[in-house]
């Protein structure tokens, strides 16, 4: 869909994912790495636990469907040459701290004076301005600054962020959609834009109604492991232990989770593993949000045995015929043999000649009736379409070429 | 600047909006905010799960009183219609030929059971282009399942990885993955919305929100995938870094980041701390030495921060470049000095639910500020004015069928109030 679109990505692992996601929906993304390598290349894990600047799992994820070329631009002839790129180019996307663009000489208003129809994305932890602008962030710091990682985790422990870094990924995607709407913009006046992405705001736009809770109510929401407060004296349990594992199953009030429990609650009794307590309840009348912690005291010792005699198959399998919103907690594992996944289709095997091997690589984030998206790409080796770009659509002599790779500048 | 530099990206953009809950209102809330004409439906009948989610702002009881449901639905207008009667589904196939873009995130197969799938639109205008979102995307044996954000963060595996090693899994806080669809929704529909302009092809697009979410644990799943090694629970650690984790401050449940992510940062660390004696120890020297002792590490790093104010602390590491921060609770978010600077809230005040905030699209575009600002509706705030000035209906068509309950204005309370 955006095959005529160049993208000069110029971003390290806290960048990439704004120009895969462009990448999946037809640009031309160029990574433009340091000689050396991204940095993104050297994070683990590795393609059969080999480190190898080709075979880092997260330079696969985040780099694929994208071309990759080699350049220095801290020296002129690297600066020069890239100067040359973003005269043609629609989007340039960087990850630097707010202000390192400008001490390269490449800060907004040069590269606008260069192409005024450019887009320049930055992506940093707390945008371009304000009190935090030159904080260092490291993925945890971010996830501690956007007010994630207080809600999350146990009472009795620290704060916690997901298991997986998320800071930037949040901020590198919604950095997909600010180019877009820029360029949306650039239509229609022909003109490009910045636009200053923070990675904070982006975490704190993923809070749910916890922000409003204090602002509205002033209740300060806190970390409850399996629990989930629901304001001010409300609770509600989400994830319980079963015989093999964990579920997920929203034991709270309300219109539709109340009818599920309900539901659940017949079946513990059709087993005969109802108490009183939990039959005298009805969910879906008691309304969102209403459980107390008193109530959930005496509800989660039954609910807890029923559980744990019964597998998180067994309890999936009844839960979709008993209309119970019932979830497995899945494992990595269980979602390569998710059965919704495979009938889509969605992991993909490829042939990977200098690996010999057809590794799995990941499917597409949306299908598309018109015009479907590259699923399953790879990532660009180092240096792997120089030539493409330098000699064939530059039009730099070989020698000089190679005259620039000797010199450490490609 | 001259008026075409800052006029807004969607000013010609008109979205017919079924979404409903999270992921869908959040994606054409950047739409709204960015000058697009967002058409909401909905009936009080059945109405947004999120206007009955706390919190509730103002007293009583009521639908336009939800801080949750207000958070993503500004700037938009507010149809309502009941969708049960046949007559409604008429005036939804004229809203099709007026808008640009049709969105709905039902369970599979509502659409077209209201005589609006994909193709019936097609027939009302050929170009349109549908984006449909739902949990496990259309198609495939579990596609009708039920079920919010927080269920699919289990299902993504996003539970099973987040906790302590020695615990049970934690659900990550709220509808978490809600949040991550609308940033590749957004991308989509826009390219889409490029290519229909190029080529005049519309399309359907069928978002998947587990599909999205994996996007999200994508390392790890090649790793499970091609090394056959499952996730695990690390708390807040990190392979290649140590210390790396939130440690306890003075006050009640107070705690800072801490992570050093090279000998430089270690280095700091313990010159801020005034390198007490424990630092010194060999054994800390290297990252493999920190990485093999690192609960002794943790224990006494976590004695040492105890004495300090986790703002202070915070700064004098920053002030050494030592990458640190602040654990803010919903209220240090709200009070936050980086996000007040940025201008992330913007409060209004309405009537039944008061003052609340509202948050903006996380980036500033330079040429584009958000020019048109009106807080969430009532259900059913723009229904006349919708209806007459988008559908060109008059006065005598609209008043009957607001009498017969085809069309939905606020309630007498809430218009008066």
């Amino acid at each position: 869909m955006l095959s005529p679109y160049r993208v000069l990505d110029l971003t390290d692992e806290r960048g990439l994912l704004c120009g895969k996601i462009l990448a999946d929906l037809g640009a031309d993304v160029l990574q433009v790495e340091p000689p050396t390598g991204n940095s993104a290349r050297r994070i683990a894990p590795f393609y059969r636990d080999q480190p190898h600047a080709d075979h880092g799992l997260f330079w696969w994820a985040y780099a694929a469907n994208k071309r990759g070329i080699t350049l220095d631009a801290a020296r002129a002839d690297g600066k020069a040459l890239l100067e040359r790129l973003i005269a043609s180019a629609h989007f340039l996307i960087e990850s630097g701290r707010p202000g390192e663009m400008a001490a390269m000489g490449l800060g907004y208003e040069r590269l606008a004076e260069i192409n005024p129809a450019l887009i320049v994305v930055s992506i940093t932890p707390f945008g371009q301005t304000g009190p935090y602008a030159s904080y260092l962030a490291s993925d945890l710091v971010g996830m501690g600054f956007g007010g994630f990682m207080y809600v999350t985790g146990d009472p009795d422990r620290a704060p916690l962020r997901v298991g997986f870094p998320h800071f930037y990924l949040h901020g590198a995607a919604a950095a997909a959609s600010g180019a877009m709407i820029a360029h949306t913009q650039r239509v229609a006046t022909g003109l490009g834009q910045h636009v200053d992405v923070s990675c904070q705001e982006a975490v704190a736009r993923s809070l749910a109604n916890s922000l409003a809770g204090y602002a509205i109510e002033g209740s300060v929401i806190v970390r409850q492991g399996a629990y989930r407060q629901m304001g001010g004296g409300a609770y509600m349990r989400i994830t319980w232990p079963c015989r093999d594992g964990f579920v997920n199953f929203q034991f709270s009030g309300g219109a539709s989770s109340g009818q599920s429990v309900n539901n659940f609650v017949r079946w513990m009794a059709d087993e005969g593993m109802a108490d009183e307590y939990l039959q005298s309840l009805d969910f879906k009348a008691l309304g969102y949000g209403t459980v107390t912690k008193e109530m959930m005291d005496r509800i989660v010792p039954p609910v807890s045995r029923f559980l744990g005699e019964r597998t998180k198959q067994q309890l999936f399998e009844a839960a979709i015929e008993r209309r119970i919103l019932l979830f497995p907690v899945a494992t990595l594992g269980d979602i390569l043999h998710d059965p919704q996944l495979e009938a889509r289709g969605f992991f993909h095997q490829a042939p990977w000649p200098e690996l010999d091997a057809n590794p799995t690589l990941m499917g597409a984030f949306a299908r598309m009736s018109a015009t479907p998206l590259k699923a399953g790409g790879k990532p660009p080796r180092l240096g792997q379409h120089n030539i493409d770009v330098y000699v064939k659509e530059l039009g730099l002599a070989r020698a000089d070429l190679c005259r620039l790779a000797s010199a450490g500048v490609l | 600047m001259n008026a075409a530099a800052t006029m807004q990206p969607f000013e010609n953009l008109k979205i017919l909006d079924f979404c409903w809950v999270a992921a869908g209102p959040m994606t054409t809330g950047y739409f709204a905010e960015y000058g697009a004409t967002v058409v909401r439906v909905e009936s009080r009948l059945r109405p947004d799960v999120l206007r009955s989610s706390p919190p509730f702002g103002g007293s009583g009881k009521g639908l336009n009183r939800s801080g949750y449901y207000a958070n993503y639905n500004a700037n938009k207008y507010a149809l309502g219609l009941n969708l049960g009667t046949p007559k409604a589904i008429e005036i939804i196939k004229r809203m099709v030929a007026w808008a640009d873009l049709v969105t709905e995130n039902f369970t599979p197969g509502t659409m077209e059971r209201l005589g609006l799938g994909y193709d019936e639109l097609c027939k009302v205008k050929p170009d349109i282009i549908l984006f449909s979102t739902s949990m496990l995307g259309r198609g495939g044996p579990n596609s009708k399942l039920p079920g919010f954000g927080a269920v699919l963060s289990s299902l993504s595996g996003l539970t099973a990885i987040t906790g302590w090693p020695d615990r049970s899994p934690t659900n990550p806080y709220g509808a978490y993955t809600d949040f991550i669809t609308p940033r590749f929704a957004v991308p989509t529909i826009l390219a889409a919305l490029d290519y229909r302009r190029r080529t005049g092809i519309g399309q359907h697009i069928d978002m998947s929100q587990l599909e999205v979410s994996l996007h999200f644990v994508a390392p790890l799943l090649l790793d499970r995938a091609n090394n056959a090694r499952e996730g695990a629970r690390t708390g807040n650690r990190h392979d290649a870094a140590a210390p790396h984790g939130a440690f306890p401050c003075r006050g009640d449940d107070r705690w800072i980041t801490i992570t050093c992510m090279t000998d430089a940062h270690w280095a700091a660390l313990r010159a801020v701390l005034g390198d007490p004696q424990w630092m010194r120890a060999e054994r800390f020297a290297t990252l493999l030495g920190r990485k093999r002792e690192e609960d002794e590490l943790e224990a006494l790093l976590a004695d040492s921060t105890r004495a300090w104010e986790a703002q202070a602390l915070m700064r004098a590491l920053q002030a050494a470049d030592v990458p640190a921060g602040l654990v803010h609770s919903n209220k240090g978010v709200i009070e936050d000095p980086q996000l007040e600077q940025r201008g992330h809230f913007v409060y209004y005040d309405k009537p039944e639910i008061g003052r609340h905030p509202v948050q903006r699209s996380e980036f500033r575009l330079s040429r584009a500020p958000a020019a048109r600002n009106w807080p969430t509706p009532f259900i059913g705030e723009h229904t006349r004015e919708v209806c007459r000035d988008m559908l060109g209906m008059s006065e005598a068509e609209i008043e009957p069928l607001i009498a017969a309950g085809v069309l939905e204005v606020p309630d007498a309370a809430a218009a008066s109030s």
